[in-house]
């Protein structure tokens, strides 16, 4: 099961890559990592993910897997005897780390991508309110899942640490551009420690983009109109 | 782990509340059924589940456990010596189980819920087409997962056939509003069998609710404001 060829079909840019990415590193995986061009999609990619036709594709043995969280759950049962478990042990856990993976895409996430597509002041101060939130929310489920540890998941990070932790970089971008800072020693204290030690771990450090690169591809990719 | 009083906050006309009782059926699990009150709610939803606001949560000794999907997983998980197994063995079915569930919800279930709000023959046209592609991209599916056997699942009903199964109640009546077929016997073979297999199911029959009564309840929650 856990013998085969481990391709991955990704992007140094893209938050849902690094996913895949930290949990092929935590399980000490060797694996080629295909990269997309911006502003194109491989043949390789839309054989793979006809549905979506999106990053990151996990490729096992020829066998392709989508979606971020799913596929960092598919590492972590198919290598389940490598390196430390990245799903909670506990079922009560492993549904607390579920819920907030999820809340993280669909409401935080979406709230940090509004800031950069934003018109005008009003409607960005609205998305910024938005974001400060959901982050105190967040600030509280680290407090909750931690039970005093170092991560969301105990000793190591783990499903839940990814799944915030991939964001850091494009945070740090968003709050450059909106002059505002989202992670705050006072605000925010455990989420902010949190995030230092999330960055420097050794499985993360060696994938986290530099936020310069980053900030100039998100020019790229949310221009800015001009007038 | 299994022990400890359970309790689920729904409502008996909610295809994703129907999903953890559909779960909790299949490991004979006995629970309290809270039923909320159409247009309210209740101080222990809020208290319970105060991110989203939504049913159904289940709650395991006082634990509350919240968004559809998770409370299945989390059943199966700690209910794993009853019954059948609700998530397939194989890590990889596994995984082509929790994509194709999270393709309902994000895009067959959208292009469902849009079909009834469509305004004019064009608009409804369009609705009816995206739903037809969807339904033939879950028919293949089926087939994929099935692998020639009764269900998603298998022999018996599972994860994936929950997830999809909890909607047919509500297909019933948007045929019945709208006076087009939406699975078809002909376009969809084998998800039409499948949806009186699953339908005819012990674990499904008692909770699904009652087309006639539905599509009552449906013409109250999207009536018409009069002109």
């Amino acid at each position: 099961m856990a013998s085969g060829e481990v391709k991955l079909i990704g992007s140094w840019a893209s938050v849902f890559v690094m996913r895949a990415r930290i949990a092929l590193h935590l399980k000490f995986i060797s694996y080629e990592f295909l990269q997309e061009t911006y502003g194109s999609k491989s043949e390789l990619l839309l054989k793979s993910n006809p549905v979506h036709k999106k990053m990151p594709v996990l490729i096992h043995s020829d066998k392709p897997v989508c979606e971020s969280n799913i596929i960092v759950q598919y590492i972590d049962d198919v290598w389940n005897s490598s390196g430390p478990s990245i799903l909670p042990s506990h079922p009560y856990d492993r549904a607390i780390a579920r819920f907030w993976a999820a809340y993280i895409d669909d409401k935080w996430f979406i709230s940090l991508r509004s800031i950069l597509t934003a018109q005008g002041e009003e409607e960005t101060k609205a998305f910024i309110a938005q974001v400060e939130e959901r982050t105190e929310l967040l600030e509280k489920a680290f407090i909750d899942c931690s039970k005093g540890k170092l991560f969301f998941n105990g000793d190591h990070i783990g499903y839940l640490d990814i799944a915030l932790g991939s964001f850091l970089g494009w945070l740090r971008v968003v709050e450059l551009d909106a002059n505002h800072k989202f992670l705050d020693e006072t605000k925010t204290p455990s989420l902010t420690k949190w995030a230092e030690r999330f960055c420097n771990d050794p499985a993360v450090k060696p994938i986290m983009p530099e936020i310069t690169k980053l900030a100039e591809f998100a020019r790229k990719l949310f221009p800015k109109p001009q007038g | 782990m299994t022990t400890g009083e359970v309790k689920l906050i729904g409502a008996w006309a909610s295809p994703f509340v129907m999903r953890p009782r559909i779960a909790l059926n299949l490991k004979s699990v006995p629970y309290e059924f809270l039923q909320e009150t159409f247009g309210s709610k209740s101080e222990l939803l809020l208290k319970s589940n105060p991110a989203h606001k939504k049913i159904p949560v289940l709650l395991h000794a006082d634990k509350p456990v919240c968004e559809s999907n998770i409370i299945v997983e989390y059943i199966d998980e700690t209910w794993s010596s009853s019954g059948p197994s609700v998530l397939p063995s194989h890590p990889y079915d596994r995984a082509m189980a929790r994509f194709w569930a999270a393709y309902i919800d994000e895009k067959w279930f959208v292009s469902l819920r849009s079909f009834p709000k469509a305004q004019g023959e064009e608009e409804t046209k369009a609705a009816l087409a995206q739903l037809e592609e969807a339904n033939a991209i879950l028919e293949k599916a089926f087939i994929d997962c099935s692998k020639g056997k009764p269900f998603f699942n298998g022999d018996n009903i599972g994860y994936l056939d929950i997830a999809l199964g909890c909607f047919l109640g509500w297909l019933r009546v948007t045929e019945l509003t709208g006076g087009h077929k939406l699975l078809d016997e002909a376009k969809t073979p084998s998800l039409s069998k499948w949806a009186e297999r699953f339908c005819n199911d012990p674990a499904v029959k008692p909770v699904m609710p009652e087309t006639a009564k539905l599509a009552e309840f449906a013409k109250k929650i999207f009536a018409k404001p009069h002109a």
